[in-house]
């Protein structure tokens, strides 16, 4: 007899409710503890970076300084705080700037990485008496922690505080750029084919399952595909963008395909029929009407492939990619590196200077990452439609 | 051929399109055992029938719709005005042009009230932009009924529209590309009685100009609207003659029966 009172046994149900309530909820904080820890150490490491000492200083640009006496620059007392990696450069912008030379400037220059450790408060082997010095100049307001503009500005260096994530970010859009203008126009339209056009026999569904399969293939075969067929094969440069792009194009290829074959997948016949019924021609169909709604859904997909590449190092590693480049590439066949790549090998510097520079790397990506992220959502709700 | 067919209420002299024994598999399937009817021009002639039994298919064959669907296949002919719509030197695109459909489902492009209409003309070229085009939507609007209810509001999508009034704007769409045959499989299936009114009086009206075939499960709509009607069951064509002798003095019982409702 069925009887809508509570009886003891609908009270383990709802207790049995109740507990699969609670493991979701806990696996749910588990997860956002692990974000907040990521993100908190994250922060606390790479914010320093964005910091960087800096010194005032009376530039002497002297002969003895073109002939590349750099040191002479400055006064001795001061040349153990200042990089050296920046004094260096002055031989170079003499000769850009001959009418400088002889003049004084009175300069804020970048100090160097025991300066900077040791005024952020870490561990630095500057010497007692340069530490003693560095305090008075404080005082004197002679040195100081400015935003670190040279942390975007500059390439990578062997000294951590000139090294900077430019030349990394001008190859990342270098390689991200060719991986889109290979990767979307050959992907979707491998998808129209296959959502459109294509006959249902059993070599296209070879093909389909390939392409389902690639996607699912560690990204590091790709750049061992990558090495073997366009830098042996093709002789692309080696460390180039092109070849990073073209191997990171074949990575996201799949992705794409697969993305934009669901969104015209969800296209409804109705509206193919429409077209049709009207004498437009199949390709018309698809141009004018079914490939316009679909857009949004592939655009999304297709960010997302893209930022998966974007974030990607193993392929590149293997096609060069990891090289140290202080310059930014000037095009597609220079040798370049990459933002992933770039933070991979500041992590394996000992230097505490790297440490930082690393971890605002990571930030400087996941920053763009996300807001990739949040560009593809926007785009799926903005074109979200009914029919 | 089928011996019941053979009663033909339109001489192939008058029949604009002739459908002479027509089978057709979708795959292993045999869907349609050797169809033969002649359709009237300027006549509305009604597809009737119970469900599955091959309305909606045979109609797609006189627009090769079906030519989409992997694995149909189809023996027998189609004529349109004397010829063979499958012979190999038919343009598909060009028979679409002269032989329009509307849908069960009401099924405008998401796009414009306005470029709904245009969109065909502008492609067959039979209209540029510019007041040239609005004339022509404004008389298809006009003609399918529709301009009253959406003059003011040409730029809102036209999904945007009741059921009834997207059908219409279906209708209007269809006309723009001035076809000589409309074929309309249930167009009033997903509408309301008066929506319903209004398409069933706007096919009257439209009949003057087309050769209207529909296909309705609706008995009362296919003994209003239609001149002649073919009873179809389990893919063969059972009875074909004048809707008011079918519906009047059938000659079969299986007709009869299904349109006085005992079975279907
Ligand atoms: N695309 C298809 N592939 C395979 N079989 C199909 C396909 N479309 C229809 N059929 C089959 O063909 C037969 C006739 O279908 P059809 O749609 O022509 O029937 P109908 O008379 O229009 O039915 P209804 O009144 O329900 O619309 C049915 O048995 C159906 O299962
Ligand atoms: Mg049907």
């Amino acid at each position: 007899m069925n009887n809508i009172k509570t009886s003891s046994a609908i009270r383990r149900r709802y207790r049995a409710d109740g507990r699969f309530k609670v493991y979701c909820l806990a696996a749910v904080l588990f997860a956002l503890l692990f974000l907040v820890f990521f993100f908190s150490d994250l922060m606390t490491r790479g914010w320093p970076a964005l910091l960087q000492a800096e010194v005032q200083a009376d530039i002497h640009y002297s002969e003895v300084v073109a002939e590349g006496r750099y040191r002479k620059a400055i006064d001795k007392s001061l040349r153990p705080l200042v990089s050296r990696g920046w004094l260096r450069t002055l031989p170079l912008y003499l000769e850009d700037h001959p009418q400088k030379m002889g003049s004084r400037e009175e300069l804020w220059v970048i100090a160097s990485s025991a300066v900077d450790q040791y005024l952020k408060g870490h561990s630095s082997k500057l010497k007692l008496r340069h530490r003693k010095l560095v305090d008075k100049l404080k005082s004197e307001g002679r040195i100081k922690l400015a935003f670190n503009t040279g942390l975007f500005t500059r390439g990578d260096s062997k000294m951590p505080e000139i090294a900077g994530i430019r030349s990394a970010v001008v190859g990342t859009l270098y390689v991200l750029f060719l991986t889109m203008i290979f990767a979307l126009p050959t992907g979707i339209m491998t998808a129209i084919y296959l959502e459109e056009f294509a006959p249902d026999n059993r070599f296209i569904r070879l093909i389909e399952l390939n392409i389902n399969n690639l996607a699912a293939i560690p990204s590091i075969m790709f750049g061992l595909l990558g090495l073997a067929i366009f830098i042996n094969f093709f002789g692309v440069p080696r460390s180039s963008a092109l070849a990073g792009g073209l191997t990171l194009a074949l990575m996201t290829l799949p992705v794409v395909v697969i993305s934009a074959r669901a969104a015209l997948k969800a296209i409804p016949d109705s509206i193919r029929e429409g077209a049709l019924g009207v004498g437009a021609s199949p390709w018309q169909s698809i141009w004018h009407h079914v490939l316009p709604l679909a857009m949004p859904g592939i655009m999304t997909g297709s960010i997302i492939g893209l930022a998966q590449a974007m974030g990607e190092t193993a392929p590149l590693i293997i096609v060069g990619m990891i090289a140290y480049i202080p310059d930014s590439p000037d095009g597609i066949l220079d040798a370049a590196t990459v933002l992933p790549a770039q933070i991979y090998t500041w992590a394996g510097e000992p230097m505490r200077a790297y440490a930082e520079r690393t971890a605002a790397g990571i930030l400087v990506l996941l920053a763009v990452l996300l807001s990739m992220n949040a560009l593809a959502i926007g785009l799926r709700r903005h074109f979200e439609r009914r029919w | 051929m089928n011996e019941a067919s053979s009663a033909e209420p339109v001489s192939s002299a008058d029949a604009m399109i002739g459908i002479d024994g027509l089978r057709l598999w979708y795959g292993d399937h045999e869907v349609l055992h050797g169809v033969s009817l002649g359709i009237r021009e300027r006549h509305v002639t009604a597809f009737i029938g119970p469900s599955g039994c091959g309305k909606s298919t045979l109609l797609r064959c006189v627009n090769r719709m079906n030519d989409r669907i992997q694995g149909c296949r189809l023996e027998g002919s189609v004529m349109l005005d004397g010829t063979d719509i499958y012979a190999p030197d038919v343009d598909v695109v060009q028979l679409r042009t002269r032989v329009g459909m509307v849908f069960q489902k009401p099924n405008p492009f998401p796009k414009t009230i306005y470029e709904n209409i245009a969109y065909a003309p502008r492609i067959h070229g039979i209209a540029r932009n510019g007041v040239a085009m609005d004339e022509l939507v404004e008389n298809c609007l006009h003609r399918a009924g529709l301009w009253e209810e959406v003059k003011d509001k040409l730029q809102q999508p036209g999904t945007a529209l009741s059921g009834g009034q997207q059908q219409r704007l279906c209708i209007a769409r269809t006309i723009a590309v001035r076809p000589e045959v409309i074929l309309m499989d249930e167009p009033c299936s997903a509408l309301d009685p008066i929506a319903t009114a209004k398409i069933e009086e706007l096919i009257d009206e439209l009949k003057n100009e087309f050769t209207i075939v529909i296909v309705t499960h609706n008995m009362q709509q296919a003994a209003r609207v239609s001149d002649y009607t073919a009873f179809f069951y389990l893919g063969d064509l059972i009875e074909y003659a004048d809707t008011s002798t079918i519906f009047t003095a059938p000659n079969k019982t299986q007709t009869e029966d299904y349109i006085t409702g005992r079975f279907g």
